[in-house]
């Protein structure tokens, strides 16, 4: 297998338009299967009650938020590096769902506070450091945004998710190197999981589904960029003119 | 089955505001998501079209 030729933008192209529905349509299945799981098949917390079943997007949107930071500081990494075109576009394309499961981590994790804690929010250093992740989100897109020249923004912005990737590392071990009120991992990967295998299984089939759906978005999403960048050249006309 | 009525699977045991408004506003945030890239799609194909009939002229 040739990796040059599927990082060219025109085969990417075709070949993201193929999968995207597979993508797409495995991600509704599989939300569904975790969605059942999260209400009918996983028992009530001896703790925590029903409350707890907040945990089944809390922690997928919450790994899915550090995951696609990383995956976009990896693929700015491999365009600084190497100059290729599409790595950027991969970033900016995945940019969008990662700031909307920042957000969703957050906004289902102060849901969870209120019952919990008895607080929406505190200033704890995972808290802290999350909030810092959609700021850093947020700012990439406005970058982006502000920069005319796509080539100029691709590289201001790479920088950018580059310096900020420091702050993953800080999101997932803060519950270890500080006092957090927030419980530390019920999952790592040296120890077996702190949980009921069904509500793992419950977890687990809806973090596959968020990435399924991501996939599917940001290959969308980069299809059009790709449309966009390369319009001049025969194959991207004659791509538009069947679109 | 986990519940013994649909008003017991409403009420979440008493925390049904912080389970429903976390799923909600998920399936809300994913929904708006895909509208908005299905309409920012149609209108930059759109864009690209006109932009290529008026070059071609």
């Amino acid at each position: 297998m040739n990796l040059y030729h599927y990082a060219a933008p025109a085969t990417f192209y075709h070949l993201a338009g193929r999968w995207i529905p597979w993508f797409a349509w495995g991600a509704a299945l599989l939300a569904g299967i975790g969605l059942y799981i999260s209400f009918f098949v996983a028992p009530t917390d001896f703790q925590q009650g029903e409350a707890y079943r907040i945990i089944f997007i809390h922690v997928p949107t919450a790994w899915m938020s550090m995951f696609i930071y990383l995956v976009m500081a990896f693929w700015c990494a491999i365009g600084l590096a190497f100059n290729t075109r599409l790595s950027f576009l991969m970033a900016r394309a995945l940019a969008p769902t990662g700031a909307l499961f920042c957000f969703l981590a957050l906004w289902t994790g102060a849901l969870w506070g209120k019952p919990m804690w008895g607080a929406w929010w505190v200033w704890d250093a995972r808290l802290t450091s999350q909030l810092i992740l959609l700021f850093l989100y947020v700012g990439i897109m406005a970058l982006w945004a502000a920069i005319d020249d796509p080539k100029r923004g691709d590289r201001a912005g790479a920088l950018l998710i580059l310096v900020g990737a420091v702050n993953v590392p800080i999101i997932y071990f803060s519950v270890k190197w500080w006092n957090t009120l927030h419980q530390g991992s019920s999952i790592n990967l040296t120890k077996a999981p702190s949980m009921a295998t069904i509500m793992l299984v419950g977890m687990l089939v809806m973090a596959v589904a968020a990435w399924l759906y991501t996939i599917a978005v940001a290959f969308v999403r980069v299809r059009g960029l790709i449309l966009e960048r390369e319009r001049h050249t025969d194959w991207a006309q004659a791509a538009l003119k069947e679109a | 089955m986990v519940w013994q009525s649909g008003t017991a699977f409403w009420s979440m045991g008493g925390y049904g505001l912080y389970v429903w408004g976390s799923f909600g506003v998920t399936v809300l945030g994913v929904a708006l998501e895909v509208w908005l890239l299905r309409r920012g799609q149609r209108s930059l194909i759109n864009r690209l079209q006109r932009m290529q009939r008026w070059e071609a002229q």
